[in-house]
């Protein structure tokens, strides 16, 4: 397990940023992109949020992982990508009946292609490129959803 | 005050790469990215880029050579030249790639093929500019002058 720099792994350590760290260990996260700057953009990204990212570079990769019983908390979805895109793999996934984050990070900023993608079955979508702020939105949002998810 | 002398110098180069626009925010935030775990983080995403940007310049070349243009491929191609361009900061060769789209956008041949020299030399100017930059900040040592204080 992957801990950003200045974690610790012992629980007695109630330091602010260690305990964000810490609470974000038991995320899995899914990194979906063909461009290989930005996967390692990314991963380093979610790296320093205490997450340890898994990472392939198109749809069909995404969707296979699932297929053979890998589950992910959070889904980075890029959109343009060969072999599937990111608006095939979204709704293959939710007709499999994947209810994991998926998030769609694209660099098509225009309203029109960001609902596009959003109507395929995102939870949301964002610009290119992804900055903490997000990450610390996404992470928000997925332990309030986990939180439903315990109290259903 | 900086007292090592390549320190200093390490921090007028990159003053310089700001302030005459070849370089912007988005080039920051790599270097919040590195740290002591991940101390050459930044060289590492510049040299990924320039490797794989080389590859989408060759594309667009070669698709510059075959008249009539096919204005959808150029654009295509500048697309994920622009995205990775924007991925590192590289302010200059961005606004070439913007203006290169929108000469494909309008069909316009001539506009294309001159931004596109244009941006070739944005590009090789960058690229020795980093170059020059990234040996200085290896001599200098650990770079806690190129990113914010926590």
């Amino acid at each position: 397990m992957v801990l950003g720099n200045g974690a610790s792994s012992s629980s007695l350590n109630m330091k602010s940023g260690e305990d964000k760290v810490n609470s974000n260990k038991n995320l899995s996260v899914l990194v979906v992109d063909d461009d290989p700057l930005i996967r390692m953009l990314h991963d380093m990204h979610l790296k320093k949020f205490g997450l340890n990212p898994q990472v392939v570079e198109d749809g069909k990769k995404a969707v296979d992982l699932f297929r053979i019983g890998a589950s992910f908390d959070l889904i980075l979805m890029d959109k343009e990508m060969p072999v599937m895109n990111g608006v095939e793999a979204t709704k293959e996934l939710r007709d499999m009946g994947i209810n994991s984050m998926i998030v769609g990070v694209t660099s098509r900023g225009l309203e029109i292609e960001m609902q596009d993608f959003m109507e395929s079955g995102l939870d949301f979508c964002f610009e290119k490129p992804l900055t903490p702020d997000m990450i610390t939105f996404l992470l928000n949002e997925l332990n309030k959803k986990n939180d439903d998810d315990n109290n259903d | 005050m900086e007292r090592n002398p390549m320190r200093r110098q390490l921090q007028v180069m990159r003053k310089s790469l700001f302030d005459q626009g070849y370089l912007d925010e988005q080039f920051v935030q790599l270097e919040e990215l590195q740290d002591d775990a991940n101390p050459n983080f930044v060289e590492e995403v510049v040299t990924l880029y320039f490797r794989d940007s080389a590859r989408l310049i060759l594309n667009i070349e070669q698709a510059l050579e075959r008249k009539p243009f096919d204005f959808n491929k150029l654009d295509g191609y500048m697309h994920q030249f622009k995205g990775s361009s924007s991925s590192i900061g590289a302010k200059r060769v961005k606004a070439e790639s913007t203006l290169f789209r929108e000469y494909c956008k309008s069909g316009n041949g001539e506009g294309c093929m001159r931004t596109f020299q244009q941006l070739k030399k944005e590009y090789a100017t960058l690229r020795k500019k980093l170059e020059a930059y990234f040996q200085v900040a290896r001599q200098a040592g650990p770079m806690e002058t190129a990113c914010r204080p926590k």
